[in-house]
């Protein structure tokens, strides 16, 4: 048997509060496509972090080509043969192509050189780039392209392509995977992020997959079928709902085919979306992120208005209401983003009690705050959801994210909401708080408010939902009982299979 | 190595420690400029700072003259606060302090000779329409079009200067002045003249309406919740829009602020120490007042305080220039200076300089 090209051997990073990868071991062949598989928050951004020299690990060795490894900056990475391309590009748009490289090398040739260089790379691998054109005009895989030719320069032993295929669009995934198969062929190993099944079964030879920073299993993914990659993806031992099903009291929100187009060129068109909330009812919406999580959010905050009768609250029609009108009826929400949307960075807590509590609990007089009162509610927040501060004083930005998130999703808990809407509502916050939060979320519901949660992480989900839906690219799933849903049904749900089943049915 | 670190809360002690710092660095400075050119330094700083207040043979006249030129600036810069802590970039007061100053003066000059203790008080509500008016221009096209606020509002300073030169050649020119171009001179009319209201203090309508503005907008912002919005959108403008602050709403109200309290400025400068509306009554004021608005860090009773130290630059600049031959230019350039280090020193509120060697790889 050859000898490995990179063996990673127990390679533990812990950040405060979270342990990001746990003792991972794997190797990969000279010529390998292999795929590290993982949920968000998986700990698979951490590990190629490290490969690269982005990140120095607690504890653990690598090996490459035979030699010990461990790199202490990118460059030293680059200079042994490692190459990575970002999923956000790192390019200037008012450079041409040509020149972006020239920016990221050590030693850059003269540009007529380079210019031939790169046309020679790019006709070799099938990946036409025009050297002089400015990188402002390309499209985003094109972009990609600089990316990916900005890393073959170097003749890497190995390229680390993170979520390559999430800006492209389905022709030019046909182009990346042939140009990948071809730098496969020719002895290049390749680390391939995704969580895209059906790719890396079309691609890789081998994937690792990852969960909560532990390697779960190591397998030939085209053996398997995308319901067994997704089963070890989530884990088999997702928790059982700790939620007996109960009977709701009436549907409170209810969304009717609201479709909103996206606000940023990024972001996720809402289509056709029908969903509805009763009083007492925990409805989980899982998703991986940027299938429309925060659209969503904004079209029921009231961030985004809509038609009249695409929102409804208790029956009525509230698609143009704002933020501050659907609050006084009692529809609240926690973003997803603390610092700078749930909460501003710079502010006071007592001045971000006042953010979204100043109608609902009356801390403005004729258009007069009452900062006494609003102090009051903001100590309140920070006693009964224990808060760790100095005091109301402190700048939002000074607080760590769980103790943030704490506050915030207490902010809205305390102002006694009929309908609260919460985004990745534990996202980057340590276990003890996270418990706590999806505590105060069950107590929420079980005294009669309806309460929407929506997360990636699926087991948060299962634990704390009655019903369940999956968010994917904008379309929202019919919602089934949380209680005996089963990994392969969340998986089909997530890869937005399940609609076309109920097509054929 | 140096390196700036960010700090967890901005430093109480430094918001309040740069100005002060930005004022003594920009005498240094600047005492190093006039030596440079040649004067004694210890003496221009102290005809700068110290004479218009202090000295025999100049303080009488130079005393009221703060009060006089500080009132249009604080006024000024009380408007340009309100937009600046939204963070929306009204640089075309200078514009809308003109278009108050000539909307003001033509209703008044539209009365002439009539007497009547109502034309004065019409004038000032034109006066603050007129600057209003033209600070919606920026504001519509800003909301309607989304067009750069900054941009337009200082282009239509020139307009705004061309409709002065226009009206003083032409519609609202003397009659009787023997063509020379200028309007009536309101301090011979005395329905409409803005005198001294205590003699020798300098203190007239306008500085009354600018002591007016910093208590109104202290009020406003520490304790209304517009004050509030504003300060949330400037910092956060995602929060402010999930909090439900609608930023169009914001532009409108925040322009028409700085442009009603401009328009004010320009018809209380007309009608009291400028008395006269001509081609160069305006003084720049409008654009001083943003340095003004900085200096005093968007905060009323800071702007107050600047206002009366940039008018003491004023004064003590013309005195150095009569008394000691300093060049114009240079006595702008050290006002620049004021600007200049007040906004290098504010890192300091936000980052903490650290010593630190460079880490070994």
């Amino acid at each position: 048997m050859t000898e490995k090209l990179l063996t990673i051997d127990g390679l533990t990073k812990a950040y405060p509060g979270v342990v990001a990868n746990d003792k991972v071991s794997f190797g990969i062949d000279a010529g390998e496509v292999h795929a590290l598989l993982g949920e968000n928050g998986a700990g698979k951004s951490t590990l190629v972090k490290m490969i690269y020299g982005l990140v120095r690990p607690d504890a653990g060795n690598m090996t490459l080509m035979g030699n010990a490894f461990s790199p202490p900056e990118p460059r030293v990475a680059r200079a042994a043969g490692v190459a990575m391309v970002f999923q956000h590009f790192s390019l200037f748009e008012a450079l041409t192509v040509a020149e972006n490289i020239t920016l990221g090398m050590e030693n850059p040739p003269k540009h007529r050189e380079l210019s031939a260089r790169i046309t020679k790379v790019s006709h070799d691998y099938g990946l036409p780039l025009d050297p002089e054109r400015l990188v402002g005009e390309l499209s985003a895989g094109e972009r990609q392209r600089v990316e990916i030719i900005r890393c073959l320069l170097q003749d890497p032993k190995l390229l680390i392509m993170d979520e390559p295929t999430s800006v492209l669009t389905p022709q030019e995934v046909e182009v990346l995977f042939h140009t990948l198969r071809q730098l496969s062929s020719e002895g290049t190993a390749i680390l391939y992020i995704s969580h895209k099944l059906d790719e890396i079964r079309d691609i890789c030879d081998s994937a690792t997959v990852l969960r909560h920073g532990v390697v779960v299993d190591t397998c030939n993914p085209r053996e398997k079928s995308a319901r067994e990659l997704a089963e070890m993806m989530v884990g088999s031992a997702l928790h059982e709902p700790l939620r007996d099903a109960q009977a709701f009291g009436d549907v409170v929100l209810e969304l009717k085919g609201l479709s909103v187009p996206s606000a940023t060129q990024f972001g996720t068109s809402l289509k056709s979306v029908n969903m509805t909330v009763r009083a007492g009812e925990i409805l989980g919406i899982g998703g991986v992120a940027g299938n429309g999580q925060d659209e969503l959010l904004a079209a029921m905050s009231g961030e985004t208005p809509s038609a009249d009768t695409t929102v409804t609250f208790d029956g009525n029609g509230i698609g143009t209401l704002g933020p501050n009108e659907r609050r006084a009826l009692g529809i609240l929400a926690a973003p997803e983003e603390r610092l700078g949307h749930a909460a501003a960075p710079d502010m006071s807590l007592t001045e971000n009690a006042l953010l979204t509590a100043a109608f609902r609990e009356n801390l403005v007089k004729n258009g007069f705050v009452d900062w006494a009162s609003t102090r009051t509610f903001a100590k309140r927040v920070i006693k009964e959801f224990d808060v760790r501060t100095p005091g109301t004083r402190t700048a939002a930005r000074a607080l760590s994210g769980g103790n943030l998130q704490k506050f915030v999703i207490g902010r809205e808990v305390l102002q006694t909401p009929r309908v609260l809407v919460v985004n990745q509502p534990t996202w980057g916050v340590d276990a003890s708080a996270a418990a706590q939060i999806r505590q105060s979320l069950m107590d929420l519901a079980a005294s009669g408010a309806a309460v929407v949660v929506i997360s990636q992480d699926l087991d948060e989900l299962m634990e704390v939902s009655d019903n369940f839906c999956a968010l994917n690219e904008g379309h929202l799933t019919r919602p089934h009982p949380a209680k005996g849903l089963t990994v392969e049904e969340i998986g089909l749900m997530l890869g937005g299979m399940e609609e076309q089943e109920a097509a054929n049915a | 190595m140096l390196r700036l670190e960010k700090r967890p809360v901005p430093s109480k002690a430094w918001t309040i420690a740069t100005p002060l710092l930005a004022v003594l660095a920009t005498m240094v400075a600047g005492g190093i400029l006039f030596a440079i050119l040649g004067k004694d330094p210890v003496e221009a700083i102290r005809t700068i700072f110290w004479d218009p207040l202090f000295s025999e043979q100049f303080a009488a006249y130079s005393r009221p003259q703060l009060l006089v030129k500080a009132g249009p600036l604080i006024l000024i810069a009380i408007g340009l606060s309100f937009g600046f802590r939204a963070g929306i970039w009204n640089i075309g007061a200078e514009g809308q302090y003109i278009m108050g100053a000539i909307a003001g003066g033509a209703v008044g000059l539209a009365f002439y000779p009539t007497a009547g203790w109502y034309i004065f008080p019409l004038m000032v509500v034109a006066g603050a329409a007129g600057g209003w008016a033209w600070a919606m221009i920026p504001a519509i096209l800003r909301t309607r079009f989304n067009t750069n606020e900054i941009l337009v509002s200082l282009l239509l300073v020139y307009v705004a200067e061309h409709i002065l030169s226009a009206m003083s050649f032409g519609l609202l020119r003397n009659p009787e002045g023997h063509g020379f171009p200028g309007s009536r001179n309101f301090k011979e009319y005395d329905s409409v003249s803005n005198t001294e209201l205590i003699a020798n203090s300098g203190m007239h309508w306008g500085v009354v309406a600018a002591f007016i503005a910093v208590i109104f907008a202290y009020v406003i912002m520490t304790r209304h919740i517009l004050g509030y919005q504003i300060t949330l959108a400037g910092q956060s403008p995602r929060a402010a829009k999930f909090g439900g602050v609608n930023p169009n709403r914001l532009i409108v109200l925040c322009l028409g602020a700085s442009g009603v309290l401009a328009g004010l400025a320009g018809v209380f400068e007309v009608t009291g120490p400028a008395g006269q509306l001509t081609t160069d009554f305006n003084q720049g004021y409008g654009f001083t007042a943003i340095i003004v608005a900085f200096l005093g860090r968007l905060h009323p009773v800071g702007i107050l305080l600047a206002g009366l130290l940039m008018a003491l630059t004023y004064i003590g600049g013309d005195l150095a220039q009569l008394m000691m031959g300093l060049p114009k230019p240079a006595i702008q350039a050290f006002q620049g200076m004021l600007l200049f280090f007040l906004l290098a020193l504010d890192v300091l509120t936000n980052f903490r300089i650290r010593f630190k060697k460079s880490e070994a790889a």
